[in-house]
């Protein structure tokens, strides 16, 4: 696979987005389908356990960090972001020291239950203030009632942040950061598109790597300057002609989190097969979180979040999925089911069969690499493009 | 035109030698920790058998679990792709097989020897071959006659486990209780035959319904299946060797 150069800039800008948190007077750690633009605007800087979940999975560290919260009880069960999370709390340190110590908590679970019980988990032990914002599953159509109930909250949720901080939220200031933020996502969203092109100038594999400053970031103009560089770089590509993978004759459409600890070996995977996943569910749910309707931003805010894609119903995903095989013009999907993440595993049977092209689902886990089964799996994804 | 296919599987391997579609051997033997050294063998084995020598053949393919481990081979191809061409090659009327080997079991929607669909169990010997095994090892008995015994079952005991080694212990505590072998037996062949069924249901069973690999081999297994379905299925006469079967065959149409 040829590599991005952006990726060499998204890891010097995600070591000094680390290196920052600690320097902050206020920060808080948050969920990754939250309204972090809520906290830019008022200068809290946001920690994302998420994040350095993930980041603890691509250094192949899961599997370690995963069994310091076992020891105290965590089942195995549980989805390995928190037990690695966790586990870096009790371990005192993570691959990038730890994370600093949060202000407060700001847990939305408009993408899983668990986030809810991961967060009073860390309450309990920071002993700090934690908000958690109900979002209502959207199983078919979004209600004004529904859009009441996040609303109220999310002012609520600025009354909470505002004492606990003695700050003032300004509009001008929201406006500010979420107009950056709808310019990041904007780009961004270029970025994942041109994949559209044959062949491909990126994989999702490249969409992975780079995702964390739309997770992290966004809502600053380090995502801005960063998506608009990434552009450019596979703009350039584009013109050139020059593709992601060798020989692209199969093009694929990647369902659910990474298998964070083998992204190198599924890319190696693939292309040695002439096949290349050109786009993933998981990167474009952040194309969703940048429309700003009308003047009401927090009314905007309620709908764009409530609406995230792991809080709608089967069909609704599947109608989703199926926008992303029409746009990026794949042959087939590759499912993971991932062990640790139920929601967006849940259904995927189901989802299967409402899908446009064939599908093939394997098993594994984002993180932890005890659950991952090589033999099984390069049987099924061989099987499957055999099929093709 | 003389085609060789090698299938490798987690505890036998099947060597099936094919001249212009007719079968001259085949062998199926215990596979050994080395595969590569397995593979040379059950080929050695089934030249003997076919009374023709290593030169004549003109293309080897692997399949099985361990095909990657067959480096003599011209091609390897997965057993997916080999169990629905060897099934078809038998039963030309073929839309589902089902498969249950030592490790996987697989169901297969088929359409003229093409893989339409296919789904696997995972991480989990419950309804595999092994699992009749560790079964049998619990009863003391041969594996042969798990499935004629079976047949003899009055009645079937609940066998409500999903997990080979929690069902052993059920097995053992049904045996502690004074039931008959026959009896738990038979429901250990329904538990097989209740998971294997549902798998099928994800596909969409279509007929006819080919049984293939060991297990097929069971009759008790097989009756089950049937009992489930509300049909007969098919069982080819040597069911174990159809992926390296369905390996030979592929190999005639690459040359």
């Amino acid at each position: 696979m040829r590599k991005l150069n952006a990726s060499g800039k998204m890891r010097e800008l995600m070591a000094s987005y680390y290196m920052l948190g600690h320097q902050a007077e206020f920060n808080a750690w948050i969920t990754s389908g939250a309204p972090v633009e809520l906290l830019y605007a008022m200068d809290i800087y946001p920690v994302y356990p998420e994040n350095h979940g993930a980041l603890i999975g691509a250094t192949k560290l899961g599997s370690h960090y995963s069994e310091f919260s076992e020891k105290k009880g965590f089942s195995r069960d549980l989805c390995s972001y928190a037990r690695c999370d966790i586990g870096c709390v009790f371990a005192g340190t993570s691959p990038i020291g730890g994370l600093p110590k949060p202000t407060f908590l700001f847990a939305c679970n408009n993408i899983c239950n668990t986030v809810v019980k991961w967060y009073e988990v860390l309450s309990r032990i920071f002993k700090v203030p934690l908000f958690v914002l109900d979002m209502p599953f959207i199983r078919k159509e979004l209600k004004e009632s529904h859009l009441r109930y996040v609303e109220e909250q999310l002012y609520d949720f600025i009354d909470f942040a505002e004492k606990i901080t003695g700050r003032k939220l300004e509009d001008s200031r929201l406006k500010e950061v979420v107009l950056k933020s709808l310019e990041g996502v904007r780009l961004y969203s270029e970025c994942l598109m041109t994949a559209r092109n044959k062949p491909s100038p990126m994989t999702c594999f490249d969409a992975f790597v780079n995702m964390a400053p739309i997770v992290c970031l966004r809502g600053t103009d380090h995502a801005v300057s960063f998506y608009r560089e990434m552009k450019e770089e596979l703009d350039e590509r584009v013109k050139k002609g020059v593709s992601a993978i060798e020989n692209e004759k199969i093009r694929l459409l990647w369902d659910n989190i990474p298998v964070w600890y083998r992204l190198g070996w599924f890319g190696k995977f693939f292309e040695e097969r002439n096949a290349c996943l050109v786009a993933d569910t998981y990167t474009n749910a952040w194309t969703g979180f940048g429309v700003l309707k009308g003047d009401d931003i927090i009314s905007s805010m309620a709908e764009v979040y409530t609406l995230s894609y792991l809080n709608i119903g089967l069909d609704r995903t599947a109608e989703v999925i199926n926008r992303l095989i029409e746009l990026y013009d794949v042959d087939g999907v590759v499912m993971h089911s991932n062990r640790s993440c139920k929601p967006y595993s849940f259904g995927q049977y189901e989802i299967q069969k409402k899908l446009n092209v064939p599908a093939v689902i394997i098993e594994a886990d984002m993180v932890d690499e005890r659950a991952f089964s090589e033999a099984q799996i390069v049987t099924r994804l061989e099987a499957f493009l055999e099929m093709l | 035109m003389i085609s060789a296919g090698i299938d490798i599987g987690s505890i036998t391997a099947k060597c099936v030698i094919l001249k212009d579609n007719r079968i001259l051997g085949y062998r199926i033997m215990r596979v050994k920790p080395d595969l590569e050294l397995t593979a040379r063998e059950v080929l050695k084995d089934t030249l003997e058998i076919a009374g023709i020598r290593r030169e004549e053949i003109d293309v080897i393919i692997a399949t099985g679990y361990g095909r990657n481990m067959v480096n003599f081979a011209d091609k390897r191809i997965t057993e997916i792709s080999c169990h629905a061409m060897g099934s078809s090659f038998l039963i030309p009327n073929t839309g589902t097989v089902i498969d249950i080997g030592g490790q996987d079991s697989k169901v297969i929607a088929v359409e003229n020897g093409k893989v339409l669909d296919f789904v696997m169990n995972d991480k989990c010997a419950a309804g595999t071959g092994r699992f009749i095994e560790v079964i049998a090892v619990a009863l003391g008995l041969k594996i042969e006659e798990i499935g004629d015994l079976a047949l003899r079952a009055t009645e079937k005991l609940k066998i409500s486990s999903t997990c080979t080694v929690f069902a052993e212990s059920e097995v053992v505590s049904y045996l502690s209780a004074g039931e008959k072998i026959e009896n738990i037996i038979a429901g250990v062949c329904d538990a097989i035959a209740g998971r294997i069924v549902s798998m099928a249901s994800r596909v969409g069973i279509r007929r006819e319904v080919v049984l293939t690999g060991g297990v097929a081999k069971n009759s008790g297994v097989r009756r089950a299946i049937e009992e489930k379905l509300g049909f007969p299925v098919k069982v080819p006469e040597e069911p174990q060797i159809v992926g390296a079967l369905g390996a030979a065959v592929l190999g005639m149409r690459q040359v």
